[in-house]
């Protein structure tokens, strides 16, 4: 599989990982779905260089990376806007890239949002572990974090007949606040009223102790009815878990399979991308969505 | 990393004041209590182990033979079942208002194999928990062995199952002072579970032995998790552990028939409605701390 070459670590930066779809479905094997935190960056940086999204990026942190490319790819960057540039020279961000053999491709410091996404016609090709190449961070399965001078093979290019790729595509620069649809349940009997309400009028920041597994907060604590915690059950992607310090902790990706601190709500999966973006320190603001489920609109409290 | 250092806090019932409730509530299981997740998920509270263990072996049966709407995960917990990611909110809707009519069978002993896990009875905990037992040493490796457990649920680190079996007198609390460092291998015990740690970890589980043979969790091996929910579990001691009496470990000389538990025979007569061999009903217990078996918690503290 290496036969089509593989890139060259320059700059492993802060944290950089392989992503690609996760491996959703093992969760009661105590597995983490993991996979790509931002999956709209990470489907957009396959598409731009013809992949299918399954296969495999790289997903930075706050501080880019750079890698070699070991023989002529296409490659871009998405994600986090940071300036790109191929042997030191200007680059697009956004837009593919064709790369000669030896060349140097740098994402940079993000200039918004958090983590940038690279990726290479043919896909990162590590090592699959339960049918995704994702590095969990949690139970550590998949390949490693990046490392300076670590070399990852990179597959062969999808056929290029038929499938239409676009130059560019459309991306909406992180906003000065997280907006983040909650859902109540299924502990949200555990908080009082005025804790409820808390969660979605509180001015909330992202704090610096986020990662990959979950977004922390920094804000008001949210009050509760009963004190203890729960006997051990499952943790859905997108849970708010809320510790007994009180401020609520969105699971992200790498998130453990079962928890024992109350799941106060549930933000879709289709927020979490935005979530992915939000840097230390932006603001957080919670609003409610009619939990469609099972209890009707029982359970959401007035907004104040 | 998971869950419960309070159980007067947990959600369940009140302990069984004793085996005619128990009978009671095995003739007429509490329904569930279904709550949302999200907009396409459930999860289904049940008021005992037993009832949530059956719970998930049905949900299992109906996703094989197609009768269960497509779900993305199906993950059991200590008195929950979650269900997760329907294929949309109308489908985890009509199963809310379905399940709570669903005739589910208790666990039975069934045909499936069992896991045996070869484990030497040398752990650096053992004479405390012969002492919370009030027992020897050796027949502390005796009962746990001749106990049949199942796995309940799994969680903490892939390839950890938290395992039911022991009846509510040999539950015993974490330790005090937890290890920072327990070795791959180890079984423990805590509140009302049997856990073999798939790596070394820091730890606070009751250390009573050690399985140098057995890998729970093997990427390159399919399935990768030797122990998933639902799979039976027996502890075969390894030569030299055995029983003083040349008893067998598998003898069904089971705790319930041994001499009295520490804590009373309150449930020795309590035989649950799945007539599991030497397993005491859980409907009485609860796990005195369901806790993962490290205690600076991966979930929480990250």
């Amino acid at each position: 599989m290496t036969a089509d070459g593989g890139v060259e670590t320059v700059r492993a930066g802060a944290l950089t990982t392989v992503q690609d779809l996760g491996r959703p479905g093992y969760a009661h094997l105590g597995v983490p779905r993991s996979g790509a935190l931002d999956l709209t960056a990470h489907r957009l940086a396959n598409l731009l260089v013809g992949n299918p999204e399954s296969a495999a990026t790289l997903e930075t942190t706050l501080t880019g990376c750079a890698v070699r490319v070991l023989a002529p790819t296409t490659a871009v960057v998405t994600g986090a806007p940071c300036p790109v540039t191929v042997d030191g020279r200007p680059a697009p961000w956004g837009q593919p890239v064709r790369l000669r053999a030896g060349a140097v491709l740098e994402a940079g410091a993000a200039t918004h949002g958090v983590r940038s996404y690279l990726g290479f016609a043919g896909g990162v090709e590590a090592d699959r572990v339960l049918g995704s190449r994702a590095t969990d961070l949690l139970s550590g399965l998949g390949p490693a974090p990046l490392s300076d001078g670590a070399v990852l093979p990179l597959g062969a290019p999808s056929p290029a007949g038929g499938r239409a790729v676009p130059d560019v595509a459309p991306w909406r620069v992180p906003g000065p606040e997280l907006v983040l649809p909650v859902g109540y349940g299924p502990r949200d009997d555990w908080f009082t009223a005025e804790g409820l309400r808390t969660l979605v009028t509180g001015t909330y920041r992202v704090s610096a102790a986020s990662n990959r597994i979950g977004l922390r907060t920094e804000g008001p604590a949210l009050a509760r009815r009963r004190e203890g915690e729960l006997a051990s059950e499952g943790m859905p992607l997108g849970a708010i878990q809320v510790p007994p310090e009180g401020r609520p902790v969105l699971f992200l990706a790498d998130h453990p399979t079962t928890g024992g601190y109350p799941v106060i709500g549930v933000v879709p999966a289709a927020a979490l991308s935005a979530a992915a973006q939000a840097a230390p320190g932006t603001a957080v603001r919670f609003t409610p969505v009619r939990s469609g489920s099972v209890r009707g609109s029982a359970g959401v409290p007035p907004p104040r | 990393m998971t869950a419960p250092a309070d159980p007067t806090a947990a959600p369940g019932p009140p302990a069984a004041p004793g085996p005619a409730a128990v009978a009671d509530r095995a003739a007429v299981p509490t329904p569930p209590v279904i709550r949302p997740v999200g907009s396409s998920g459930l999860l289904v509270e049940l008021a005992t182990a037993e009832q949530t263990e059956a719970l998930h072996a049905e949900l299992l049966r109906r996703r094989a033979d197609g009768s269960l709407p497509p779900v993305g995960e199906i993950v059991p917990g200590a008195r929950t079942v979650l269900l997760d990611e329907f294929g949309s909110s109308a489908q985890a809707r009509r199963l809310a208002a379905e399940l709570p009519g669903w005739q589910v069978p208790p666990l039975t002993a069934g045909s499936e194999t069992v896991v045996e896990i070869p484990v030497r009875y040398d752990g650096p905990d053992l004479a405390d928990v012969a002492a919370l037992w009030g027992v020897a040493p050796e027949e502390v490796a005796r009962r746990h062995a001749a106990t049949e457990f199942r796995v309940a649920f799994c969680g903490f680190a892939p390839g950890f199952g938290y395992l039911t079996g022991l009846p509510e007198p040999y539950h015993v609390p974490r330790r005090a002072t937890p290890r920072t460092r327990v070795p791959v291998g180890a079984v423990g015990l805590a509140g009302a579970y049997t856990g073999v740690y798939p790596r070394s970890s820091p730890g606070g589980w009751q250390l009573i032995g050690t399985a140098p043979e057995t890998v729970l969790w093997d990427t390159a091996r399919t399935p990768a998790a030797l122990l998933a929910p639902g799979t039976r579990v027996r502890f075969v001691p390894l030569d030299g552990d055995g029983p003083p009496d040349g008893d067998g470990p598998r003898g069904g000389d089971g705790p319930a028939d041994g001499d009295s538990p520490p804590g009373g025979d309150g449930t020795r007569d309590g035989r649950g409605p799945s007539d599991r061999g030497n397993r005491l009903p859980a409907e009485g217990s609860r796990p005195s701390d369901a806790d993962g078996p490290r205690t600076e918690g991966s979930g929480r503290d990250r």
